[in-house]
C-alpha cells in the first residue's frame, strides 16, 4: 500500500494545498491569520517536498520533487478535488483546512505506525504539523459558527458547500469513521449543522480526473520553472 | 564527543540564534574518517527555511576545521521533538523571552484537544497568560500576552 501511486496522491494533496493557502499571503483579516495560513502553507510544503522525493526515489525513473511538481500536466496530478477547490471566503477556507486536516492527520499517523521507514519518518513528523493545522481549523470554525449571525451563516454556507467533497477521501480506506468522529464534534459545539449523507460526492481527482480549477493553480505554480527550464539561483 | 560534532554543535539555529543545533538536537551526529566528516541532522518542521541555512553553517564549519569532503544528511526517523531541546537551550530561550516548550507527549486522537497549558510568562514569571495566537513568527512558535506585566511574548510550541 505504500507504492509510488500512493506517496504520491499524498504529496500531491500537500503541494496543492500549500499553493492555494499561500494565495491568503498579505490578504488575510489580521495580522496573525495572515502569519497563521502562510505557516501552514510551509508546514504543508515541506511534506509536499519529503513525499514527492521519495514518491520519485519509489518509481525509480530519476524524477525528482521538481520534476513532480512543475513538469507534470493538470491529468497527471493525484490530489483531491479538496485541495483543489478555491478558497472562496474566509469560512470557506476554514472548511477545507478543517475537513484536509483531520483526513491528512489520520493518513500520516497510519504512515508513522508503518514498516517503510522513510515514509515512517515522513509522517512522524507531518502529524504532528497536521494536529497544528487542524486545532487551528478547529478554533477558527467555533468561533464563526457559534459567532455572529452573519458569521454563522457563512460557515454554514461553506461547510454545505464543502461537505459533498469530503467522500473522495475514503474512497480507497477505511478511515471515514474516525474522521467523523473527529470534524461531527466541531461542527455540533459550533452550532452548524451537519450536511446529510447520500447527495452529491464528485471524485476522479485520485485518477486524475480535477475540476478547471486545477489548471489555473498549475498555471501559477509552473509558470516560471518552464519559462525558465533548468536555472538555479 | 568528538571535536568535529563540538564544531558542528556550535552552529546557531538563524530564526533563533540564542541556540545552537546541538542545544535543539537537531544534530544528531558527525562521523569522520580521515579528510571526511558526515555530520547527520534531524529537521524541525518539515518545511522550515532554516533547515537549508543550518546544512550550509554546518558544511561550511567542518570545512573551516580541515576536514575537506564534508557531507550533511538529512535523517528523518525518529521525528524531532521539543523534547530534544536540553537544559541549557531552554535557559537560553527563556532568557530571550521566548518561553521553551512543555513536554510534547502523544499525538491526540479524535477530536483536537483544548491545548496548550499556559506558559510561565519568561519576563516576570506569571502563570495566567493568554494565547494570541497559535501561529507565530516561525512555524515552531506561538503567540503569548502576559496579564501582569503586559507584554507579549512567543512560546516554542510543544512538537
Amino acid at each position: 500500500m505504500t507504492g509510488f501511486e500512493e506517496v504520491l496522491a499524498l504529496g500531491d494533496d500537500a503541494l496543492i494545498a500549500a499553493q492555494r493557502l499561500a494565495q491568503w499571503s498579505a490578504r488575510a483579516h489580521e495580522m496573525e491569520e495572515d502569519v497563521a495560513l502562510s505557516n501552514i502553507a510551509l508546514d504543508q510544503l515541506g511534506a509536499a517536498r519529503l513525499l514527492l522525493t521519495y514518491a520519485g526515489e519509489l518509481e525509480g525513473a530519476g524524477r525528482d520533487e521538481d520534476a513532480l511538481a512543475y513538469l507534470r500536466e493538470d491529468r497527471e496530478f493525484r490530489n483531491l478535488l479538496l485541495a483543489e477547490l478555491p478558497n472562496g471566503d474566509f469560512a470557506v477556507t476554514i472548511a477545507k483546512l478543517l475537513f484536509l486536516s483531520a483526513y491528512q492527520r489520520d493518513r500520516y499517523r497510519q504512515l508513522a505506525g508503518g514498516s517503510d521507514e522513510q515514509l515512517a519518518g515522513i509522517g512522524g513528523k507531518a502529524v504532528k504539523e497536521s494536529t497544528y493545522h487542524l486545532e487551528h481549523a478547529a478554533l477558527w470554525t467555533l468561533r464563526l459558527g457559534d459567532g455572529t449571525d452573519e458569521s454563522h451563516a457563512r460557515m454554514q454556507s461553506a461547510v454545505d458547500e464543502i461537505w459533498p467533497y469530503t467522500y473522495e477521501p475514503f474512497e480507497d480506506n477505511d478511515l471515514r469513521p474516525g474522521w467523523l468522529a473527529t470534524v461531527e464534534p466541531v461542527l455540533a459545539e459550533a452550532t452548524l449543522t451537519r450536511p446529510a449523507d447520500g447527495g452529491w460526492a464528485p471524485g476522479g481527482g485520485r485518477a486524475g480526473r480535477h475540476t478547471e480549477h486545477l489548471s489555473y493553480l498549475l498555471a501559477e505554480l509552473q509558470v516560471l520553472h518552464r519559462a525558465h527550464a533548468g536555472a538555479s539561483w | 564527543m568528538s571535536r568535529a560534532y563540538q564544531l558542528a554543535g556550535q552552529v546557531v539555529d538563524p530564526e533563533l540564534r540564542v541556540v545552537t543545533i546541538a542545544e535543539l538536537g537537531i544534530l544528531r551526529e558527525v562521523e569522520v574518517d580521515g579528510d571526511r566528516a558526515v555530520a547527520t541532522i534531524t529537521p524541525t518542521y518539515s518545511g522550515c527555511p532554516a533547515m537549508d541555512v543550518i546544512r550550509t553553517d554546518v558544511a561550511a564549519a567542518l570545512r573551516a576545521a580541515g576536514w575537506s569532503d564534508v557531507e550533511v544528511v538529512t535523517r528523518l526517523h525518529p521525528a524531532w521533538t521539543t523534547d530534544w531541546i536540553d537544559s541549557s537551550g531552554r535557559a537560553k530561550l527563556a532568557a530571550a523571552g521566548i518561553a521553551p516548550p512543555g513536554p510534547a507527549g502523544p499525538v491526540p486522537l479524535g477530536l483536537p484537544g483544548r491545548r496548550p497549558s499556559a506558559p510561565a510568562c519568561p519576563r516576570c514569571g506569571a502563570a495566567g497568560t493568554e494565547e494570541l495566537s497559535r501561529f507565530g513568527s516561525t512555524a515552531c512558535k506561538s503567540l503569548w500576552r502576559c496579564p501582569a506585566c503586559a507584554e507579549p511574548f512567543e512560546h516554542v510550541k510543544a512538537f
